[in-house]
């Protein structure tokens, strides 16, 4: 304890220069927190935003594939036995919803919006997790024929700003429909902006606007507890056999389960956390190589007193053993005051890019005790240097 | 007081090897009896330095023995002879060598920290010996804020500390003026009839060495002359 309080009062006694020597440590502890805490922040928002598609949710989408020979053929959408197949055959399902959408221009009076308008039917709510922030019966109404729409938040606001929307009539392309109904925000997603919405009723999008009945998606969800991976597997081979297939050729379509796509965005989220994590690692060595530095420095300035201290009793080990708390006080002062940094700094970046901030007090302590480690490491050099100075030569040193 | 507290039995100290041998003591035996103080003397390159660097074990000779009360210093390994400057030895220094921006009281504790002192013990120790050099009143100040003279007595202080056996002093009047020079000879002619301190003094001043009980003059790593002054 008496050689940390020692260390204190020799660090104290060079401020400034103690203070240049830490800031190497400062900036490297400070980075590696500020890092990992906004990579875990972000992989933390990208969960949350994934998990309010649903996790439960399978999307079943036409795709791309390549047939024997390297043509590749665009996938047909679906019909609607495929919808009936699906929630008839398959028990494990609760909701099989089918969409189809395309983007047209939305005219209100004089404003008009570019937006994507899709038919689908009143499970599209649920599956897509969409509140209804105004309207009444709307789930009846999106599972009518009848000639209405409900806006998504942003439509709503840009086509009619502060006045009600309700029962005003609107243009789709060609069609003209009764607002019946507005959703609640749902803030930025990811990929499709969610908000960025018109809805009508599958029947009515088939006879007025697309003028056929393919399915564009569908969506399906899980009944509790089943598990999607399973259910995945089974509206693969359903629609394999319904598409009619050949056997040894690529799926035309795909079935992609959310928490498989939440899993790989989170891994590699991490990943990159990780990474950033170790570039700035490297820089906690710089600045216990810049103690390392100074710490030699001390020892040729301090040779005199190192011959003294041997003079009056110290043994080599004691020199050793002050300079090595020496550069360890250093380098965990440099941790501490790096620590608030780092914390701070990631706080207020969490705050501007809207981010959620927590923090691991295991980051903090290995941050901290990696930063006194540095200091044990690079402060051992210069330690070593000074307990082999022999004492009357340390003495006579100018 | 006339037990012997330490003697040099042939001892030599060779520096380099070949051409430039250099034969800093050469076969040099020397006894001081508890109670003495003894100025060493001699010019340069005489072999006083070397001698001072043998009796307080900081160098070890090339052949001879030396013995400190009852341990044969040089079968000693390093730590072993830190450990007896430790607790037997006082050195003072031409340039005081003090800790800067320490204040006398922690620079006079020091070698009480390497005893493992506690804290309150030391502190005691190093105001009383402080009282003894006649600066208590200065404790709380550093080195830069006293004067050359006052810093040697801090030297002093810190040499006293720890009650050793022996003092050595490397030309502590080095660097002060005449003035200084007495006070501190006074001091340590005090300190040697009033607490039977034993001091070697190494000195190239004849004034300085006249307040010595015992003079011993080296030239080319031998002993010139050896004389003990009739005390009063």
């Amino acid at each position: 304890m008496n050689s940390v309080w020692m260390a204190l009062r020799e660090v104290t006694r060079r401020p400034m220069r103690s203070l240049l020597t830490m800031v190497g440590i400062v900036i490297g502890v400070a980075a590696v927190i500020a890092m990992v805490t906004l990579g875990s922040g972000a992989t933390a928002k990208i969960r949350a935003n994934i998990g309010a598609l649903g996790d439960d949710l399978l999307t079943i989408l036409p795709e791309v594939s390549q047939r024997q020979g390297g043509q590749t053929v665009a996938g047909a959408p679906f019909e609607h036995g495929d919808v009936e197949a699906l929630g008839r055959e398959l028990p494990g399902l609760e909701l099989v919803v089918p969409a189809t959408t395309q983007r047209l221009q939305v005219v209100s009076g004089s404003t008009n919006r570019s937006t994507s308008v899709t038919g689908t039917t009143s499970g599209f709510l649920r599956v897509r997790s969409y509140r209804v922030s105004q309207g009444v019966d709307v789930e009846a109404a999106l599972d009518s024929s009848r000639s209405v729409c409900v806006l998504g938040a942003k439509p709503a606001k840009t086509l009619f700003g502060g006045s009600p929307a309700l029962g005003q009539t609107l243009r789709v392309g060609t069609v003209s429909c009764e607002v019946v109904g507005v959703l609640a925000e749902k803030g930025s997603g990811l990929g499709e902006d969610p908000d960025e919405v018109v809805l009508m009723p599958l029947k009515a999008f088939e006879q007025r606007v697309s003028g056929n009945r393919k399915v564009g998606v569908i969506y399906a969800t899980a009944k509790k507890g089943r598990p999607t991976g399973a259910l995945k597997r089974q509206v693969e081979q359903l629609l394999h056999e319904r598409r009619r297939i050949r056997p040894g050729e690529a799926n035309d379509f795909g079935v992609r389960d959310m928490k498989d796509i939440a899993d790989t965005v989170a891994t590699t989220t991490s990943l990159l956390t990780s990474l950033l994590g170790a570039v700035a690692a490297i820089s906690l060595l710089v600045g216990g190589i810049g103690i390392m530095n100074i710490m030699l420095v001390s020892v040729t300035e301090r040779t005199r007193e190192i011959g003294t201290r041997l003079a009056i009793g110290a043994l080599a080990s004691d020199v050793l053993r002050q300079f090595l708390v020496e550069a360890s006080v250093l380098s965990s002062l440099g941790g501490a005051v790096g620590v608030v940094v780092g914390l701070g700094g990631a706080f207020g970046l969490s705050l501007l890019l809207g981010f959620p901030f927590s923090v691991s007090w295991a980051l903090v302590l290995g941050a901290f005790v990696f930063s006194a480690g540095v200091g044990v490491l690079f402060g051992f050099l210069p330690a070593r240097t000074a307990s082999r100075l022999s004492p009357i030569e340390a003495l006579r040193h100018e | 007081m006339n037990a012997t507290l330490l003697r040099l039995e042939s001892v030599s100290r060779l520096y380099g090897a070949g051409d430039s041998l250099v034969k800093a003591l050469d076969r040099v035996d020397l006894e001081v009896k508890r109670g003495e103080f003894v100025a060493v003397m001699g010019t340069s390159g005489s072999g006083k330095s070397t001698t001072l660097n043998v009796l307080g074990c900081l160098d070890v000779p090339t052949s001879g023995v030396y013995r400190f009360e009852d341990v044969e210093v040089t079968t000693l390994t390093d730590d072993q002879r830190a450990v007896l400057r430790r607790h037997a030895l006082g050195f003072v220094f031409q340039g005081f060598n003090l800790l800067p921006r320490t204040s006398a009281r922690e620079n006079v504790e020091l070698p009480l920290l390497y005893r493992g002192v506690p804290a309150r013990a030391r502190r005691q120790a190093a105001l009383e010996a402080l009282e003894a050099v006649g600066l208590a009143h200065r404790a709380d100040h550093t080195p830069a804020e006293l004067s050359g003279g006052q810093q040697q007595r801090v030297a002093i202080a810190r040499a006293l500390v720890t009650n050793p056996s022996l003092l050595l002093a490397d030309e502590p009047t080095g660097n002060l003026d005449s003035e200084r020079t007495v006070d501190i000879m006074n001091l340590f002619v005090g300190l040697n009839r009033e607490r039977g301190l034993t001091i070697v003094m190494v000195t190239h001043e004849p004034d300085v060495a006249a307040f010595a009980s015992r003079v011993v003059v080296f030239k080319d790593g031998r002993i010139l002359s050896d004389r003990s002054k009739e005390v009063a």
